[in-house]
C-alpha cells in the first residue's frame, strides 16, 4: 500500500499502476535500479499479485540480497508462485536454430505463458508485473537489432492492455549521449505512459541526497485523476532498507 | 477555424479525377510528449464520425489496442467504423504459438498477422472500405496510427506507394496519418509532405532544448505549460498550389481537445523573419522619434532659419552655439553671397513631401496594380 507523503506513488497516480508502461532512466552517476527494486517490493507485498522479472543484467542472488534488507525474501515468493524469475545473464537472441526474431519471439510467449497461468489462478490478482533490467542489454543480445528489440517491446506491451498488468522496463540513457539521434530511446519515450529519470543533483555530490528522481506521468485522455499536474521534481536517499523521497530543503 | 477546415476537405472527399485529400498529423516528443497528438488524431476521428453525412472510417490502429479506440467513441459511431487490429499480433508471434479462437474477435475489429506483407496489407483496408460501401457509407476515410510504425516493418518507398495507392482509390474519399518527426530523417517527414494535401504539425508553446538530454528539473513549469497548450500549425495546399498557412493553439483540458486562434499568420510569419540574435535590432518609440528629428545633411528647411551642418562628430545644441556655422538666412541671400566669393559647389535637397520617412525603402513601383 501506499505510505503516506510517498511522494513517488503520488506521482505515478498510484502506488502500483496497472495496464501502464513505465520507463525508467538512470545514469552512471545515479543507479535508478533501486526504483526497479522498490516497485517489485511494493507489488509482492501485496496478497493478490505476479511479478515476471527478466533479469539480464544481475543474477537471482543479487536480487535476493537486496530485496531482502527491504523486507522481502524472493526466495520464498518464487517458491510460492507469486515471482517468475527469468536470469538471462548469457541471453542471445540469435542461436544456431533461431534468427534473432523467433529468440525474442520464445522469451516473449514465455512471459506470456506465465502471466496467463497466473492470471488463470488468480483472475482477480490487482498487481500484476513485467520488470525488464534492462533493456540495453536486450539490445546487446539482439546483436544490436533496435528493430527487433522494439517489435519485442511491443509485444510486451500488448499484455498491458490484455492482461491488465504493468511493464516496467529500465534504460540507461548515457550509452545512447554520443549519438545523434538516439532513435531507440525516443520511442522508448514515445512508448511510454509514464516516465521516471534518476538524476544526479545540480549541484553535485552530496552526503545525504543521493540524487533527484524526475516523474513524468502522461496519462490519457480517460484519464481520472483530476490533478492537472505531469511532472514532478523531488529528491531521494536510498537507505539500507528503504528510499526516502523528499522535496528539496525539506528532508527530515 | 483550422480544424473545421481539415475536417470539412476530409468529409468532403475529392473531385471526380483527383487524388483524396490526405492529412499529415506530425508531433515529437517535446511537443508535447506525443500524447496530444493521439488526442488530435481521436478528436479527428470522433468529429467525422459525427459529421451525419455518411462518413465512415477504417483505423488501422497500430500504437493503441482497438477496444481502447472503441471505448472512445459513442456507441452509435461504432457501426461506421471497421478497425484493422495491426497492434495484438503483427508479426503472428501470438497466433503461431496459440491460435485465437475464430470467434475471438468483434465484428467491427480485423486482427492483421503478416504486417511485412503489404500488398495484403493494402488489400485488407481495402475490403473493409468496401464492406463499409455496402452497408451505404458512400465516404470511406482511412485513419492510420501510426505510419511510424509501418516504417519499421516495411520500407519507405512501399509505404508511400500503399498510402499513394489508397488515395487512388474509388473507394477511399481521404486519408489521415500520424508520424512522430523525431523517430525518422528529415528526408522521410518530407516524403509524406509531399503526398499529403494538409499537413498539420504540433509545437510546444516553449521551446526547450534537447528534450531527450534536457535538465528537466530546472525547466519544469515550461513542461507543464506544454503538456496543456501546444501549437497547432496547419498549412493547407490548394488545387490552384496557393498555399494557406493556419496557426492556432491547441488546448487539452478534461478530455476534450480545444482549439482557438492566435495573432494572425502574417504578424507571425513577419516575426519569425527577423533574426533571432542576441543584441536589440529594434527600434523604440523614443529611438524613433529621434531619428525623425535627426536634420540630414544638406537639407534645406525654407523657412529663413539657419542651416544646420551636422558633420556626425559633435552634437546638434554645440553646433548652434559655434560661431564659425554657416548663417544663411535664404536662397536669394546665398546667390549674392556667392556673387562676391568664389564659387562652390551646393547642393539644394527638397523634400517631396513632409510625411516621406528618411532612408524609406519605398519601391516606387509597389503602387502598379499588376
Amino acid at each position: 500500500m501506499a505510505e503516506v507523503g510517498d511522494l513517488l506513488a503520488e506521482a505515478m497516480g498510484h502506488s502500483l499502476p496497472v495496464g501502464k508502461v513505465v520507463l525508467v532512466g538512470d545514469c552512471v552517476e545515479t543507479s535508478g535500479a533501486f526504483v526497479l527494486h522498490l516497485l517489485l517490493k511494493r507489488c509482492l507485498s501485496l496478497d493478490s499479485s505476479f511479478a515476471v522479472f527478466v533479469a539480464l543484467s544481475h543474477p537471482f542472488s543479487h536480487y535476493d540480497r537486496v530485496l531482502r534488507k527491504m523486507g522481502c525474501n524472493l526466495s520464498v515468493q518464487k517458491k510460492n508462485g507469486k515471482l517468475h524469475f527469468l536470469e538471462l545473464l548469457d541471453f542471445s537472441a540469435r542461436s544456431k536454430e533461431n534468427s534473432v526474431d523467433d529468440g525474442f519471439c520464445k522469451l516473449y510467449n514465455e512471459i506470456r505463458k506465465a502471466v496467463e497461468t497466473a492470471r488463470s489462478k488468480d483472475t482477480k490478482a490487482s498487481c500484476v508485473y513485467i520488470m525488464i533490467d534492462d533493456i540495453s542489454l536486450l539490445e546487446i543480445a539482439a546483436d544490436g537489432s533496435e528493430n527487433d528489440v522494439l517489435n519485442f517491446l511491443h509485444y510486451c506491451s500488448t499484455l498491458t492492455s490484455e492482461m491488465d498488468c504493468s511493464l516496467i522496463i529500465l534504460n540507461h540513457e548515457d550509452v545512447y549521449s554520443s549519438e545523434e539521434a538516439p532513435r531507440l530511446l525516443a520511442h522508448l519515450q514515445h512508448l511510454s505512459d509514464i516516465e521516471i529519470r534518476a538524476a544526479p543533483l545540480n549541484t553535485g555530490l552530496a552526503a545525504d541526497v543521493h540524487g533527484q528522481l524526475t516523474v513524468i506521468n502522461k496519462g490519457l485522455l480517460n484519464d481520472d485523476r483530476r490533478s492537472g499536474r505531469r511532472i514532478w521534481n523531488f529528491q531521494f536517499k536510498v537507505k539500507e532498507n528503504s528510499v526516502e523521497f523528499f522535496y528539496p530543503g525539506s528532508q527530515h | 477555424m483550422a480544424e473545421g477546415l481539415i475536417v470539412r476537405s476530409l468529409r468532403d472527399g475529392s473531385l471526380p479525377g483527383e487524388h483524396a485529400p490526405a492529412l499529415c498529423l506530425e508531433d515529437s516528443l517535446p511537443s508535447p510528449l506525443a500524447s496530444h497528438s493521439h488526442a488530435v488524431f481521436r478528436h479527428l476521428l470522433a468529429s467525422l464520425l459525427s459529421t451525419g453525412t455518411g462518413t465512415a472510417v477504417v483505423l488501422v490502429a497500430f500504437h493503441r489496442s482497438p477496444s481502447f479506440y472503441l471505448s472512445l467513441l459513442s456507441p452509435t459511431f461504432r457501426n461506421s467504423i471497421r478497425l484493422l487490429d495491426c497492434y495484438s499480433d503483427p508479426l503472428a508471434w501470438k497466433s503461431n504459438h496459440h491460435p485465437p479462437p475464430s470467434s475471438h474477435s468483434p465484428q467491427n475489429i480485423t486482427l492483421l498477422t503478416n504486417l511485412n506483407h503489404l500488398p495484403h496489407f493494402l488489400s485488407s483496408i481495402l475490403h473493409l472500405a468496401k464492406d463499409l460501401g455496402a452497408q451505404g457509407h458512400d465516404r470511406v476515410t482511412v485513419a492510420i496510427d501510426s505510419v511510424t510504425h509501418m516504417l519499421r516493418h516495411a520500407p519507405l518507398p512501399s509505404v508511400l506507394q500503399l498510402l499513394t495507392n489508397l488515395r487512388c482509390h474509388e473507394k477511399i474519399s481521404s486519408l489521415f496519418w500520424l508520424i512522430h518527426t523525431d523517430l525518422h530523417e528529415p528526408k522521410v517527414i518530407s516524403s509524406f509532405e509531399y503526398i499529403s494535401t494538409m499537413i498539420a504539425s504540433l509545437q510546444p508553446i516553449v521551446q526547450l532544448p534537447d528534450y531527450a538530454n534536457a535538465n528537466i528539473s530546472a525547466s519544469i513549469t515550461s513542461l507543464e505549460e506544454n503538456y496543456s497548450n501546444a501549437k497547432f500549425n496547419v498549412r493547407l495546399k490548394r488545387r490552384n498550389g496557393r498555399v494557406k498557412l493556419l496557426c492556432e493553439e491547441l488546448l487539452i483540458e478534461q478530455g476534450s481537445v480545444k482549439f482557438s486562434s492566435v495573432p494572425s499568420v502574417s504578424s507571425v510569419v513577419a516575426q519569425n523573419l527577423i533574426p533571432k540574435v542576441q543584441f536589440n535590432i529594434q527600434l523604440s518609440d523614443k529611438e524613433r522619434m529621434d531619428r525623425a528629428n535627426v536634420v540630414l545633411p544638406f537639407e534645406h528647411q525654407g523657412n529663413g532659419q539657419n542651416i544646420e551642418i551636422y558633420d556626425g562628430r559633435r552634437s546638434l545644441s554645440e553646433s548652434q552655439k559655434d560661431p564659425s556655422s554657416i548663417k544663411i538666412g535664404g536662397l536669394s541671400e546665398q546667390k549674392r553671397g556667392n556673387n562676391n566669393k568664389s564659387e562652390k559647389g551646393e547642393i539644394h535637397y527638397i523634400r517631396d513631401s513632409d510625411d516621406e520617412q528618411p532612408d524609406s525603402d519605398e519601391d516606387p513601383d509597389d503602387d502598379l496594380d499588376i
